[in-house]
């Protein structure tokens, strides 16, 4: 018996021999030049970019298809694409594209015009489940409606799009039913990619079903797991093991300059603390959302090193004008003078956070240098609050948001805490509430019944100021600009630039839009931040982008 | 026996009834819906209201639950709503990982844990049996995420030794014909693939494996004590047997039967422990994917994910109770 017992424990203790003669593997994604190893937080929904909107899924997919009009790596710079050039109308209604000639799909189908109006003219016959929100999101965004989408979903009424004609081989002309000054920007979009149509058709990527739960199932084999994802790019679809790894090969028929890496795997790691312990045994070579608190763990050591994604967000306070004193212009630049915003961006951003002056980063066009500014200064703030006629001090209900962690808002009750503590150094009297981030916060401060102040924020989608300003300000209950003439002017400004058909001219308009909305104080933003990634020393190359277009071509391994 | 089985098979029914409403109810208080999460911070209220309705998330909770047992009675657990991918596909592609954790966390506390308490008792009130008491309560106390992550800082990233996650590296090429990644190695020859996958069970093993490890030693050593005590033990040794047959043929033999209770109760603890230990080790199994379906509110996912875990716990316990039998047949004949 103590025989038995004996060989229990020695077999028991099998995992401290494995360790010990272990092949240690664990750091073989460091030592292969060859290969990337990039620590996602999840695994893409699917690879059909038609039907993704979240940034895992952006980030492969980005690898496999390509758009018409592209971003240079690491900015929002507009550059040639699939499309060489492109025009348009006088009316500014129609877009034709000079397409890039020579250019195949993955499984050899020619990419042309024809691939072209294929793809717009999918997106637009989506229906049912795949024409919703939860599936086609930024169709509907950017589109805004569909052919014959089923009930309830928007239709021809609200669409965007008219049609796609080919004009010879490589040449596309898109026609809108309005002029959208964005379109252009919007056509960067990872969803906007051109998939084969040989492709879409043989692996029956518009085959699904909707289930007795509601959800949209696909039953082909596009963009699937055991299936295939079939674009231009530089990277090709290799396999994919949920839960475990998705790897892409290198395109040795790309069109444009080959990338260097042979291989990109990406492994789904959900855990932060599990992300920077692979990247430092070496298993992973990078991440993206590295946490504030790990920065300068990454930085200390000599394998590893930290790269800034440019800012794209921005974190604001609103000011709700249907809230009385707040629809006085003094009251509100007395707020604006009263919050603390570089002691706030200093204390909780880690260093990774900048002051903002408006509500949109400076990569973005349209932005003014010329915006009037409001430092913080208590003193100020009182004396405004007293050429208003108020009795100090003012007492003002401010929402913050409890359950959620935001780039531009890790921590909210911090940035709520020192700001009501500014404030009420400067003649007003804070009311604290809070909520759950959803459905309770969201959902009051869409309705305008957050208080007069609450915190908020946005992540821009892409490299127009529409995403931004129109994305923050037409909640017009949230600001309090229904039935209010600052809010009147303002969607006045907004629309028309937004139907502006020159760029030149739009961001000029977007200029004098950010100076009317901080000479009104509409709201306060406060903080643009950088969210940082986390490579080994020896990956070069890489270049965040503001927009998550990052690139894996121009990536290499050195040492 | 055969009656026995039948019965405890068709208790099944109800308490599967019962927990399938439990799971519908808690899910749906859950703050948030699968609306909001699809869409992030862009939702408003149009695109909510529409992918609520195209859910049925609006309908009376009688009427989402019958659409629900409508489709289990079917044999369909329903749809991811984050992955668009049937519930039962996810199972089967992912429980295996859970499987083969979850089975070398019990071995490795089996293993350890009854010789140790045996031995403890057998030294009873000595620096060993001590030693393995204060083992034991360090074992329990510590939260198996945290043992994960300093393992893993010991063993992975200071010394290098072990790898810090997944199943398998991903530089080695490997058939998977069960999913099951050490037998997949043996059954295909891949004897790098084999050890490999060894090698990545290590750790979170050990972390998994460390509260069961304390529970079934202590069990053992106290079972072990008591059963040393009994009569018929004394009288065995009185006969003049020598000890080690006094101790497999009368004391541990018996001293299992509460122990073996303990270890049945175990596979409900590792299964609930393998949700921390495989997002600390991002060991791709059903533990990682409920996790994730919390974040996404994905009603779908944790329905049927906890229904199937739920009846995996019932099963192995009736096999349990089952094996009681093989122990002691005073107990298999009772129901003579």
């Amino acid at each position: 018996m103590h025989k038995l017992l004996r060989a229990g424990v020695a077999f028991a203790a099998l995992p401290l021999l494995v360790a010990a003669v272990a092949s240690g593997s664990a750091g073989r994604a460091a030592q292969a030049s060859d290969t990337l190893v990039f620590g996602a937080s999840a695994d893409p929904v699917v690879l059909d970019p038609a039907l993704i909107s979240d940034g895992e899924s952006f980030r492969v997919n980005n690898q496999i298809y390509e758009t018409l009009v592209a971003q240079k790596p690491g900015t929002t710079q507009l550059v040639p694409g699939l499309a060489v050039s492109w025009s348009k109308s006088a009316g500014g209604k129609t877009w034709t594209f000079n397409l890039r000639r020579g250019v195949r799909f993955h499984d050899g189908t020619p990419f042309n015009a024809a691939a072209v109006c294929a793809n717009f003219d999918r997106w637009y016959n989506f229906k049912g489940a795949q024409a919703s929100s939860s599936a086609s999101y930024y169709y509907n965004v950017v589109f805004g409606g569909f052919k014959n989408p089923g009930k309830g979903l928007p239709g021809r009424a609200k669409a965007l799009y008219r049609d796609c004609k080919a004009r010879g081989q490589y040449t596309a002309v898109i026609r809108l039913k309005r002029v959208f000054g964005p379109f252009l920007g919007a056509m960067t979009l990872g969803p906007f990619a051109i998939a084969s149509p040989t492709a879409l058709k043989q692996y029956g990527a518009d085959k699904g079903r909707l289930t007795a739960d509601g959800v949209y199932q696909p039953l082909g084999k596009f963009g699937t797991p055991d299936g295939f994802a079939v674009g231009t790019g530089p990277f090709k679809f290799e396999s994919w093991r949920v839960g475990d790894r998705l790897t892409l090969v290198r395109n040795d028929d790309y069109w444009g300059e080959k990338a260097f890496l042979r291989r990109v795997i990406f492994r789904p790691i959900a855990d932060n603390a599990a992300r920077l312990q692979a990247l430092q045994t070496g298993e992973i070579d990078g991440y993206d959302d590295v946490e504030p608190q790990d920065i300068a763990t990454i930085k200390r050591s000599k394998d590893l090193k930290v790269l800034d994604r440019p800012p794209f967000n921005v974190g604001y306070v609103t000011i709700n004008q249907a809230v009385a004193p707040f629809d006085n212009l003094l009251v509100r630049k007395a707020v604006a003078h009263g919050l603390n915003r570089p002691g706030v961006v200093k204390s909780f951003y880690a260093g990774r956070g900048v002051v903002a002056h408006e509500f949109m980063p400076p990569s973005v066009p349209g932005y003014s240098k010329s915006v009037p500014k409001y430092p913080y200064n208590p003193a100020r703030a009182k004396a405004l609050l007293r050429q208003a006629g108020l009795t100090l001090p003012v007492e003002v209900e401010f929402w913050w948001p409890t359950d959620v962690a935001r780039p531009y808002m890790p921590n909210p009750k911090n940035n709520f805490q020192a700001f009501a503590a500014s404030l009420n150094k400067s003649g007003f009297k804070v009311v604290a509430k809070s909520a759950p981030w959803r459905p309770d916060y969201l959902g009051r401060a869409d309705q305008g019944t957050a208080g007069a102040l609450n915190l908020l924020g946005w992540t821009g989608d892409y490299a127009d100021p529409e995403s931004f300003l129109g994305g923050i300000l037409r909640a017009a209950k949230q600001f309090g600009l229904e039935n209010n003439p600052i809010g009147t002017k303002l969607y006045r400004d907004l629309d028309r630039a937004l139907a502006e058909a020159d760029q030149s001219k739009r961001n000029a308009m977007y200029r004098r839009i950010n100076n009317y909305i901080m000479q009104q104080v509409i709201g306060v933003p406060y903080v643009h931040t950088m969210p940082a990634l986390a490579f080994r020393k020896n990956v070069v190359g890489y270049k965040p982008s503001p927009t998550l277009n990052d690139v894996f071509r121009i990536v290499k391994k050195v040492g | 026996m055969l009656r026995f089985t039948v019965r405890r098979l068709l208790l099944l029914v109800p308490i599967l009834l019962g927990l399938s409403i439990l799971v519908f109810l808690w899910v749906r208080a859950l703050p948030g819906s699968p609306a909001e999460s699809l869409l992030g911070e862009r939702a408003d209220e149009q695109s909510i209201a529409q992918i609520r309705e195209q859910l049925g998330l609006d309908d009376p909770l009688y009427v989402q639950y019958w659409r629900y047992l409508e489709t289990l009675a079917e044999g369909n657990l329903g749809t991811s709503i984050a992955t668009r991918r049937p519930v039962t596909t996810e199972i089967r592609e992912r429980f295996p990982a859970t499987v083969e954790l979850t089975v070398a966390a019990g071995i490795f506390a089996i293993l350890l844990g009854i010789p140790l308490g045996f031995f403890a008792a057998k030294r009873h009130g000595g620096i060993f049996d001590n030693s393995s008491l204060v083992l034991s309560l360090i074992g329990v106390s510590i939260p198996i995420f945290f043992l994960g992550i300093i393992l893993k800082w010991i063993f992975a990233v200071r010394l290098g030794w072990l790898p810090s996650i997944g199943r398998q590296d991903v530089f080695i090429e490997a058939e998977h014909p069960t999913g099951f990644y050490v037998l997949d190695g043996v059954l295909t020859g891949n004897w790098r693939a084999a050890w490999d996958a060894l090698e990545h069970l290590v750790l979170p093993a050990i972390a998994l494996g460390s509260i069961p490890l304390a529970l079934i030693s202590r069990i053992t050593r106290a079972s072990v004590l008591d059963v040393q005590n009994e009569d018929y033990v004394r009288t065995a040794r009185a006969k003049g047997l020598p000890s080690r047959v006094v101790d497999s043929r009368h004391v541990f033999r018996n001293a299992m039967l509460p122990v073996s209770t303990v270890i049945g109760l175990q596979v409900g603890l590792l299964l609930s422990g393998a949700i921390l230990t495989e997002t600390v080790f991002a060991f791709p199994g059903i533990g990682t994917w409920l996790q994730e379906a919390i974040q996404n509110r994905d009603y779908p996912v944790l329905q049927g994910g906890i229904l199937f875990v739920a009846v995996i716990v019932v099963v192995v316990n009736l096999l349990v109770d089952l094996s009681y039998g093989l122990l002691n047949p005073r107990i298999r004949l009772a129901g003579r």
